[in-house]
């Protein structure tokens, strides 16, 4: 009896613990679920514009990308420090992805759901975004200007409404290459030395409806995978005078190495995201250990520019940076990627700007789907309207001597697809306001 | 009598370890539900994070602490479970149940885990590590060579699925919340990790979990005692990697996208670390090396910003308190965090301490 009382009294003691819980749960909604989806002035507040961004900080992909953030930190300091927009002070939230997917969707979440940004800017890399490229959509976050040119951030604004590219994208650019090389060395035999991913195949395609039948050789690399020596000799054996790369820059230092190695010595064509000869410069002399050095091995290198960079000391741009960096830079100098950055923050401004003086998610997407004119750092006007959010139009082919460029044509702009390809030099001449601080009507 | 019969019944099977998991099972899904919807969108995505590392630290611990396998291949594995459900889930209109995916990708890493388990077993010691490490370094390159199924470097990006009407009922009906797409996925994550746990401490207390520790502590001796050595490590190697195939599928959704650079080597020492952390063998400190692995670094990299670090030097601080709170818990406590802690308990229990080697623990 005394053993069935017991039994009795712990199944009470379950239920009425089991009662109690599932009340509680009842209760009601905690305070401050209601933040997320929609609500206008998420990350906006009397006097700041929070916003976010995923670089890789460490790592193998930092050398470089990590310094992308600081100039954009630099221009963000800068206007701050006279007045803001509108008021306001933009926080700019940088968080390290170390170029890992994985990393990337929990700083993303961390941005958006905890620290609450009004919109992601600059967010670098095409397998990093797109972990995130849907959850930020879904999520109703203005996802500006992805530091990737994979035609996927701007070439399906339904699927994608939030979401806009930044630089020429891959294809563009193959297009814009392919053309100068059929026009400019009729009798080349081509090779291919392509990244196996967006990169290569956006860019492959671009280049082959102008040099289908002069390509030779097309030769991929895994990024990761160091070992590029039989690409090069394939390229080799097929005897390619001209090597157009579509690839990073650790690798445009790996195929000199290797063709140096082999005493290869086509023309090297590099597309505009590996030729930083800076970067590539420190890269070489790293990986010979010092037996190679400086900048030589790009003489007489091709690539392309679409922003103007730290070699054009004249440009007006490229002076403002460097007052900026001056005053505002933390460590090291200008380099062209904290260019990059800081082109990205200037545009910002600008969308920012022309959102109004009240800011909301959805008015910054329209706002940018307007400044395809706005005078800005680019060469080319950007391509952003309702219909498309692919990012800057066009660029200029240059030749490398001694870590410097030289033109070789006009800016070219064109379009994905079948797009012709026209010379427009209208956005090349902007230069910046005195104030250095863009002055963009709101769009109506 | 009748009372008594029905009394010692109870009894009996509340004494059975089926029972004792079971019921430990119910208090951990209530403590999930009563967690999980009191915390905002971002933490239950960390408790997503949390499951699916728990999940595979939790097959990993009972491979090593249980059979003394040591295996640095378990990103590998996870990567084929996130792959399996990501080709399910990439690009599709109508997806498969969720459990249906779920269950596909353990199916498709037990065959995996089959093979190298089979090949794992002929090995000892280190050359186990070093077939596994083989596997760590391979199998992401699987996936780039492959690029037109499986989408290389890129990966293959997952839509998140969406709760069914009838979860999204019941969760409502018990606490008047709504069901969020992160807020399932925890959901699921923790379901998983609940009833992996509950049947691994079920099959570690019976007589396989006996077998395989037979074999880890002596193998001429569970030999001569009858016991088939090989099909044990098999055995064990496969409920394992099962685990990771589980923590897998779920990593997929949960990060929505399955790519090669997710699945580096760093992810297999990453859960290794964490059976170090919470104590070999042992399933609660799988949960608690789990818990260290996602909280850490965030914390630490947002404790560094408002001491007003830069980026960068936050981002470098996170990887530099983990390896050193690795290193204090290996110097400090060297059976985990869970095993000295038991081991403290025990040592108060009986006057006579007889300290216990890591390797020697039960599982609890």
């Amino acid at each position: 009896m005394k053993r069935w009382t017991k039994q009795m009294t712990r199944i009470a003691g379950v239920v009425t613990a089991g009662a109690l819980v599932a009340a509680c749960g009842a209760g009601g909604r905690p305070a401050g679920d209601s933040s997320s989806g929609g609500a206008a002035q998420v990350g906006i507040t009397k006097d700041t514009v929070t916003i976010g961004a995923t670089f890789p900080l460490t790592g193998v992909a930092a050398p470089g990308y990590s310094e992308i953030p600081t100039g954009a930190q630099a221009y963000f300091d800068y206007v701050n420090a006279g007045g803001g927009v509108n008021g306001r002070k933009i926080k700019y939230l940088v968080r390290d992805d170390g170029y890992n997917p994985t990393t990337t969707s929990e700083v993303t979440n961390e941005l958006v759901l905890k620290d609450q940004v009004f919109a992601m800017l600059g967010a670098l890399g095409t397998p990093t975004h797109t972990a995130v490229v849907d959850f930020l959509n879904s999520e109703k976050v203005p996802d500006l200007f992805v530091s990737s040119g994979s035609i996927q951030w701007g070439d399906d604004p339904k699927a994608k409404h939030y979401t806009f590219g930044w630089q020429p994208d891959y294809e563009i650019e193959g297009k814009i290459i392919g053309q100068w090389v059929a026009q400019n060395m009729p009798d080349a035999k081509v090779g291919l030395f392509l990244q196996d991913d967006d990169l290569g195949r956006d860019s492959e395609l671009g280049v082959r409806q102008y040099l289908d039948k002069k390509i030779v050789k097309v030769v991929k690399y895994t990024a990761g995978n160091t070992d590029v020596a039989p690409q090069i000799a394939a390229l080799k054996a097929s005897g390619a005078d001209l090597v157009l790369g579509f690839n990073v820059p650790s690798y445009t230092a790996l195929s000199q190495l290797v063709a140096l190695k082999l005493s290869y010595k086509p023309k090297w064509f590099y597309s505009n995201i590996g030729s930083d000869a800076e970067l590539v410069g420190n890269l070489l002399s790293k990986f010979s250990e010092g037996a190679v050095h400086g900048t030589d091995p790009l003489d007489g290198v091709l690539t392309t520019v679409y922003i103007p960079g730290v070699d054009a000391t004249d440009n007006a741009w490229v002076k403002l940076w460097q007052k900026v960096w001056d005053k505002y830079g933390k460590n090291g100098h200008l380099t062209n990627y904290r260019v990059y950055g800081m082109s990205e923050a200037y545009a910002f401004v600008q969308a920012l700007q022309a959102a109004g003086k009240n800011p909301t998610r959805e008015g910054i997407v329209g706002a940018v789907e307007k400044m395809g004119n706005a005078a800005g750092p680019p060469l080319a006007p950007f391509r952003y309207s309702a219909d498309g959010h692919l990012g800057i139009s066009g660029m200029r082919v240059v030749q490398l001597k001694g870590g410097k460029s030289s033109s070789l044509t006009p800016v070219l702009v064109t379009d994905i697809g079948a797009a012709p390809i026209k010379e427009d030099d209208s956005a090349a001449n902007d230069s910046p306001p005195a104030s250095g601080i863009p002055e963009v009507k709101p769009a109506g | 009598m009748s009372r008594v019969a029905f009394g010692s019944v109870i009894g009996h099977l509340r004494r059975t370890p089926l029972r004792r998991n079971l019921i430990g099972g119910l208090i951990g899904l209530v403590v999930v539900v009563l967690v999980l919807e009191s915390v905002g969108p971002f933490r239950q995505g960390q408790f997503a994070t949390m499951a699916y590392l728990g999940i595979a630290v939790g097959g990993l611990t009972v491979l090593t602490g249980l059979n003394g396998q040591l295996s640095l291949g378990h990103g590998a594995l996870m990567a084929v479970g996130a792959y399996t459900a990501a080709l399910m889930l990439h690009d599709v209109d109508k997806p498969l149940p969720l459990p249906v995916v779920m269950l596909l990708s353990v199916l498709v890493t037990v065959v995996v885990g089959a093979v190298v388990g089979v090949a794992a077993a002929r090995l000892h010691g280190p050359y186990i590590a070093g077939a596994t490490l083989a596997l760590a370094v391979a199998v992401p390159g699987i996936a780039s060579f492959f690029g037109d199924n499986l989408g290389g470097e890129q990966g293959l990006s997952v839509s998140t699925p969406e709760a069914p009407g009838w979860f999204a009922d019941a969760v409502y009906f018990l606490t008047a919340h709504d069901v969020t797409g992160t807020k399932y996925l925890a959901y699921v994550g923790w379901f998983g990790l609940i009833i992996s746990f509950v049947l691994l401490a079920n099959l570690s207390a019976s007589r396989v979990g006996r077998t395989w520790r037979a074999v880890r502590d002596d193998e001429v001796a569970a030999e001569l005692a009858g016991i088939n050595v090989g099909r044990a490590r098999v055995m064990a190697f496969v409920v394992s990697a099962a685990c990771a195939g589980l923590a897998g599928g779920v990593m997929a959704m949960v990060v929505r996208i399955a790519a090669p650079s997710g699945f580096t080597l760093a992810l297999s020492l990453s859960l290794l670390t964490a059976v170090v952390l919470g104590g070999l063998g042992s399933l609660f400190g799988a949960l608690i090396g789990a818990a260290l692995l996602t909280f850490l670094p965030q914390t630490i990299t947002g404790l560094g910003q408002s001491l007003g670090l830069s980026d960068l030097q936050s981002a470098q601080l996170a990887p530099l308190v983990y390896g050193l709170t690795l290193v204090l818990v290996i110097l400090l406590a060297p059976a985990g965090l869970v095993g000295t802690i038991r081991n403290a308990w025990r040592r108060r229990q009986s006057p006579d301490p007889a300290p216990i080697h890591p390797q020697q623990e039960a599982m609890q």
